[in-house]
């Protein structure tokens, strides 16, 4: 059996939320270059403008890209041939959070008690941890610093399945409308359907985990991205709200199958600022 | 159209001058204060306690920033959701406010609120915050420090770009700007 030290996850944890937070990957920074080309409102040009030119501030300068560093999202996919030694996975994954997150000078957004006390943890900790046991002897950990003003402006939904396409596409454009301009568009727009009240969320979730501008492996739902998209971007909202043709750079379905008397829907919504990546050991 | 350089504190007068959709650029000290700092500086109100910050004329930057590495004046600097702050933004506009820079929807309260106090809602740039921290050229804590992140901060900025969203006037750039770009 393979062993990992709790150290090295650690290691590459904290590595992973520095790495994250100054450089925007090159699908999304490659998605705002595109929009630039496409984009017919003068103002919004000077917006996307200025977020190419802060992509740019980050990387050279090392600093965040966005001050809301966030809350440290993560899907691990452990190898069942791999043995974890010195610690336990969680453990490890937090030690990693506080050491990037201090080492990195970016932002502690946690507080412990969500609703009396909410006293700062003061290390960004605890993440968000989804792990799921994998054939094989290695591990994938995915990360996302996911801000607190988009993740504001998500929601789930249990539909009828009599509701069928035309019931989707209306609640995810619906609810994308009534965010405008809060979530700091252009945004990515990650949509679950099926599953439970929670499995839907969670999709709606590793939906902003894909390379943006990747489309569902299925066609149908493919097209159905591709529909939702160009629904959202007709609203006119454009890049923060100020009017124009880019309001979202990319829309992802995740799907799971579903119970014979319900179709879940949810929408967990990214700002410009996608930032996410991965790691395999 | 060229942006607008405004000096910080406001007069009347430059409030009126600016109208929803105006870009400008903003030179002098503003502040700092979002949701936890509001909730304080209300409850003072309420209690009818001196403040730690005089309101008068200022503008209040809805930020709280990333800590700020050796020889930098301050860390990654964006605009917050502001909406989180219309609760609080009528009584600040009351005692003096001129304007709060941050990001996305204001609520009706806060449009009536800037129309009767002279007021006025901008937005800069959210998500921008590298960039935005290149021009704010001093930060220190005036209040709060408790609050880590959400301290009030006395800024001193140089050219900080942002645009008029809610102007003294009634209009909303929101609500315009969507119209002329739907399909």
């Amino acid at each position: 059996m393979r062993e990992i030290a709790a150290s090295t996850i650690s290691e590459q944890v904290a590595e992973m939320c520095q790495e994250a937070n100054i450089y925007l990957g090159e699908d999304v920074f490659d998605a705002l270059k595109k929009s630039l080309e496409t984009e017919e409102s003068p103002t919004g040009k000077e917006v996307l403008k200025q977020l190419i030119e802060n992509v740019e501030i980050a990387r050279d300068e090392q600093i965040p890209i966005c001050q809301d560093t966030g809350f440290a999202v993560f899907f691990v996919e452990w190898g069942q041939e791999v043995h974890l030694t010195g610690g336990t996975l969680e453990e490890a994954i937090h030690a990693g959070v506080r050491k990037g997150y201090e080492e990195g000078y970016l932002r502690k957004s946690i507080v412990d008690d969500p609703l009396y006390k909410r006293k700062n943890t003061g290390d960004n900790t605890p993440a968000v941890i989804y792990t799921d046991i994998v054939p094989g002897d290695k591990v994938k950990i995915a990360f996302a610093p996911k801000g607190g003003g988009s993740e504001n402006m998500s929601t789930v939904k249990m539909l009828k399945p009599s509701d069928g396409e035309e019931g989707v596409v209306d609640f995810v454009v619906s609810h994308v409308k009534a965010a405008g301009p809060n979530p700091c568009p252009p945004i990515v727009v990650g949509v679950g359907i099926g599953g439970t009240f929670d499995k839907v969320a969670v999709n709606a979730k590793k939906a902003l985990f894909r390379k943006v501008g990747e489309p569902h492996p299925d066609e149908a739902f493919a097209a159905l991205e591709k529909k939702i998209l160009d629904k959202i971007n007709d609203l006119g909202v454009g890049p923060q709200g100020f009017g124009g043709r880019t309001f979202a750079l990319a829309v992802h379905i995740e799907t799971f199958p579903s119970h014979i008397a319900s179709m879940a829907a949810a929408v967990n919504i990214n700002c410009h600022a996608c930032r996410h990546l991965e790691r395999t050991i | 159209m060229e942006p607008k350089r405004i000096e910080a504190p406001l007069t009347d007068e430059v409030v009126m001058s600016l109208k929803a959709g105006d870009n400008v650029l903003i030179n002098g000290v503003i502040y700092t204060a979002r949701d936890a700092a509001h909730k304080k500086l209300v409850e003072l109100m309420d209690k009818g306690e001196e403040l730690p910050l005089d309101l008068q004329g200022q503008f209040i930057y809805y930020v709280g920033p990333t800590p700020e590495k050796p020889g930098q004046a301050i860390g990654s600097a964006g605009p917050t959701t502001s909406g989180r702050m219309d609760a609080y933004t009528p009584k600040m506009l009351e005692r003096g406010m001129k304007a709060c820079i941050g990001k996305g929807l204001r609520n009706q309260a806060v449009r009536d609120a800037l129309i009767k106090y002279k007021g006025v809602y901008l937005a800069a740039v959210g998500g921008a915050g590298a960039l935005l921290s290149k021009r704010i050229t001093k930060s220190e804590v005036v209040a709060y420090p408790e609050l880590g992140a959400e301290a009030i901060r006395r800024l001193e900025v140089k050219d900080f770009p942002a645009t008029v969203i809610n102007d003294a006037y009634g209009n909303d750039l929101y609500a315009e700007g969507a119209k002329q770009y739907a399909r």
